[in-house]
Formats: C-alpha cells, structure tokens, sequence
C-alpha cells in the first residue's frame, strides 16, 4: 500500500499528482476561507476590550501559524533531499521558500496594523515580534542564497544546509530575544498573553487556520509544478510535456 | 599524514598567508574604526549618551568588521582550486575546516577585539564595562567566526560577496549580540554578567562540536 505513495517521490509523478490535486485544494481553500471569514467578521461577537478592530486577529494568526510551519517544511524537505538524495525534498524545500515569506511578511504586516490602534506604534520592540522579523530575514537569506547559485541541484543542496542550522538556531534566537525583551519592558504590555478566548472566535480561527493552510498546500503544488519543469528540463519527459502541452 | 598534522598544516598556510598580505590584515580593522566613529556623528557629541552607547556601537562594528573578513576564508582556496583538493583528501573535512576557520579567528576577530579594547579605552569607557565587552567578545566571536565559516562556505565563488553573506549571517548573529551587550549592560549597572557570559560560551561551545560538519556538508554541497 505504501509502495503506491513511493512513486510520487518521484518528479515526473508528482507533477502529474499536483496537476490533478491542486485545483480540488483551491475550491477546499476557498470554501473553508469562505466560512472562515463569515465566522470572524460576521458571527464572532465584537471584543469587550478591543470591539471588532481584534478580527484582524483572523489573517494575522494564521499567518504567524503558517510563517514557522512552511520554516518546518522547508527545512524538512531540504533535509530528505541533501541526506537521502530524494528529489522532490528539492524541488519542495525551493518552492516552499517564497510562501514562507510572504506569510512572515504577512503576519509582520497585520501585527502592525493591528497594533497602530491597540498599542500606538507600528512597531515595538517585542519577542514574538523580533523574532518573526529575524525570521523573515531567515527566509530572505535563504532565498538570496538559490538565487545566487546557478545550478538548481548545488542551490538547493546548499540552501538546505542553510534551512537545517537556522532551525537549530531558532529556538535560540527565540528564547535570547524573549529575554532580552523581558529584561527590558516597555511601557506597552502585550495583550495576548493569557488568551481563553470564546469558541465563538476559535472555531473561524481554526476554520482561518485551515483554510491558510490548504491555500498553501495548493499553491505549493503549482510553484512545485514549475519548480520540477526547471529541475527536469532536460529529460525526456518534461521535453515531451512542453511539446505536447499536456502531460502523456 | 595523521589528521592533525594535515589540520596543523592547513591552520600554518592560512597564517603564512595571511602574514604575507597585512593590508587585508588592516582592512577589516579601519572598518571598524570608521563604523565607530561614525556613530558619534550621527548621534551628536553628547557625552553621557555616547558613553552608555559605546559598548552597543563596538559590538554591531565587530559584528559588521567580522563579515567582512569572511569571504576571505575560503576564496583563495576556491580561486586557486586547493579548496577541492582539501574536500578530496582523505582527512576528515570538518577538522581541515575547523583550522581555516581558526586560522580566521586568529587573524580577523582576535585583531578586532585587540580594536574594541583600545578604542573602548580611548572613548572612555568604565572599567567594569570594558571589561565585560572584551570578555563577551572573546567567548562570542568562536562562534562568530564559526557560523560565518558556514556562511562563507554555503557562498564560496558566489557574486555578491559581503552583501549575500551579511544577509546569511546577521540573523545568526542576533543571538550573541543580545547576551554581548546585555553584559555589557549589566555591567554599567553593577550587576553579575555571569549568566551572559555562560551562554556565549555555551554558544560557541555548541557551534565548535556542529558547525565543522555542517561547514563540511556545505563546501561539498557548493563543490559537487
């Protein structure tokens, strides 16, 4: 039963996997953004302290949630492919990249608009928000890396020995940020430390976390797809596929 | 040749090396003079403020002194084709590697913090203080030195230079820095910097025990 997944290691079959599966995942994305959305910015009841400015709450979460995971997939991905040779470690560490990023920057960017009304500054000097900002510079370091190396195979090769020490080194940037945020409090106190939040604004916020994660899951196929044409542009398949215009 | 020796030999070229060409010796060093003196002239010559922020200053100027000795570690080898030579010996790559990366250690950050000291002095920095930096420098810049090896490694040959390898190693950096001058604060409060100074040597502790075999992972990894 296993050996049936077995092929799809392979690029030439996980192209054909990701052409049939990424249009089911958009219309499941949609769906669940669809009742996500209607669940926080409709149903969930208006804050007692913030009023309804927390439902942003419902973008910048799952942004944050989906920052650190596509990190964890980006370096377990990058880890099969540089320890056990398996090419689609690879092309998925590679497409995976930019993803990460743009939720990093999606979560930095909501977190600001949230907190210019809640605190009055764009910006503080907090863990949580230090650390997501390195994590960005993680991301874009990576990122700097593939793009500077010419052969896709060394890229990623290299890119995963990035990808494997900055996860050794995030729960030490975390927790030496954490400190050195706590030695020094500011006036602002965050809000969010002892959240016991109503099921009435959990259930969008999960449905929002889901929905985030399967919008990733579709988007990673597609880039996957390109990704797998570049990485196998000189076999014979790829060569027939863009002949022909549609897989054989 | 038994492993060490070929370290041994490794560390003595890379010296020699160095030794031969003092201008790059010096480069890195009036960097950091320069970085440091541009801080007062941006913040005004206020004296009270300059001096609670010289320990900070010193440490971002080592910190950006240090990337840019680090192309050096490997181009050489990389542009002369003995790089490959060493990747194919039958030494152990990761303790070659561990003597390049002393030999930057001794020849880039140990020059820097010979800086920080005299400047730290000069700019008039408390004893306390001065004494808490140079000993954060010294347990922090091995693993400086280290993670920078890695990042030089992963970029060898790479256009971009010290701009790609400043944007791999800055984040990694971040960690050190932190614990360097929050010493360096407790200091000027009069407080213990034990604990600080724990961590960085637990830092490089733990980057001498990993980053050889993941610098050596990367040069094969770029090297093919």
């Amino acid at each position: 039963m296993l050996q049936r997944f077995h092929k799809y290691a392979a690029p030439m079959h996980f192209h054909r996997l990701a052409l049939a599966l990424s249009p089911w995942l958009f219309g499941i994305s949609a769906l669940l953004f669809a009742t996500g959305l209607f669940g926080g910015l409709v149903l969930a009841p208006a804050d007692y302290q913030q009023g309804d400015s927390f439902r942003i709450i419902y973008l910048h979460v799952p942004s944050a949630w989906m920052s650190m995971f596509v990190y964890m997939v980006m370096a377990s991905a990058g880890a099969a492919g540089l320890i056990w040779k398996v090419k689609m470690g690879d092309i998925i560490a590679r497409a995976a990249a930019p993803l990460g990023a743009s939720f990093t920057f999606l979560a930095l960017a909501t977190g600001s608009l949230w907190g210019k009304p809640m605190w009055g500054a764009w910006w503080v000097w907090d863990a949580r928000l230090t650390s997501e900002l390195i994590l960005l510079f993680l991301y874009l370091g990576y990122l700097a890396l593939q793009s500077a190396i010419e052969d896709r195979r060394a890229a990623a090769r290299a890119g995963a020995v990035l990808a494997i020490v900055g996860v050794v080194n995030i729960p030490i940037i975390h927790y030496s940020v954490e400190w050195w945020s706590t030695l020094h409090q500011g006036a602002t106190i965050t809000k969010f430390d002892t959240p016991s939040i109503a099921t009435s604004m959990l259930i969008p916020l999960l449905l929002m976390a889901l929905a985030f994660k399967s919008f990733f899951a579709a988007t990673l196929l597609v880039r996957a797809r390109c990704e797998i044409l570049a990485f196998e542009q000189h076999t014979a398949w790829v060569r027939e596929y863009l002949r022909a215009g549609r897989p054989s | 040749m038994s492993a060490l020796a070929a370290a041994r030999s490794v560390l003595g070229r890379d010296l020699r090396r160095a030794r031969r060409r003092p201008g790059d010796l010096a480069q890195p060093l009036i960097f950091f003079a320069v970085v440091v003196f541009l801080f007062p002239i941006a913040i005004g010559p206020q004296s009270e403020l300059l001096r609670s922020l010289l320990p900070a200053m010193l440490w971002v100027a080592a910190l950006l002194a240090l990337v840019i000795t680090l192309p050096d570690v490997f181009a050489a080898d990389y542009a002369d084709g003995s790089l490959e030579q060493l990747i194919l010996s039958p030494q152990p790559l990761a303790l070659l590697v561990l003597a390049k990366i002393a030999a930057q250690w001794l020849t880039g950050a140990l020059p820097l913090i010979g800086m920080s000291a005299a400047l730290g002095a000069v700019l008039g920095l408390e004893a306390t203080v001065w004494r808490a930096v140079l000993l954060g420098l010294l347990l922090g810049t091995p693993v400086l030195s280290l993670v920078g090896g890695l990042a030089s490694a992963l970029a060898v040959g790479l256009r971009g230079g010290p701009l790609l390898l400043a944007l791999l190693t800055l984040p990694l950096y971040i960690p050190v820095l932190i614990f360097g001058t929050s010493a360096a604060r407790n200091a000027g409060l009069g407080l213990a910097v034990e604990a600080e100074m724990f961590f960085l040597a637990g830092l490089s502790v733990l980057a001498l025990t990993l980053t050889p075999f993941a610098i050596a992972a990367a040069l094969r990894a770029r090297m093919g």
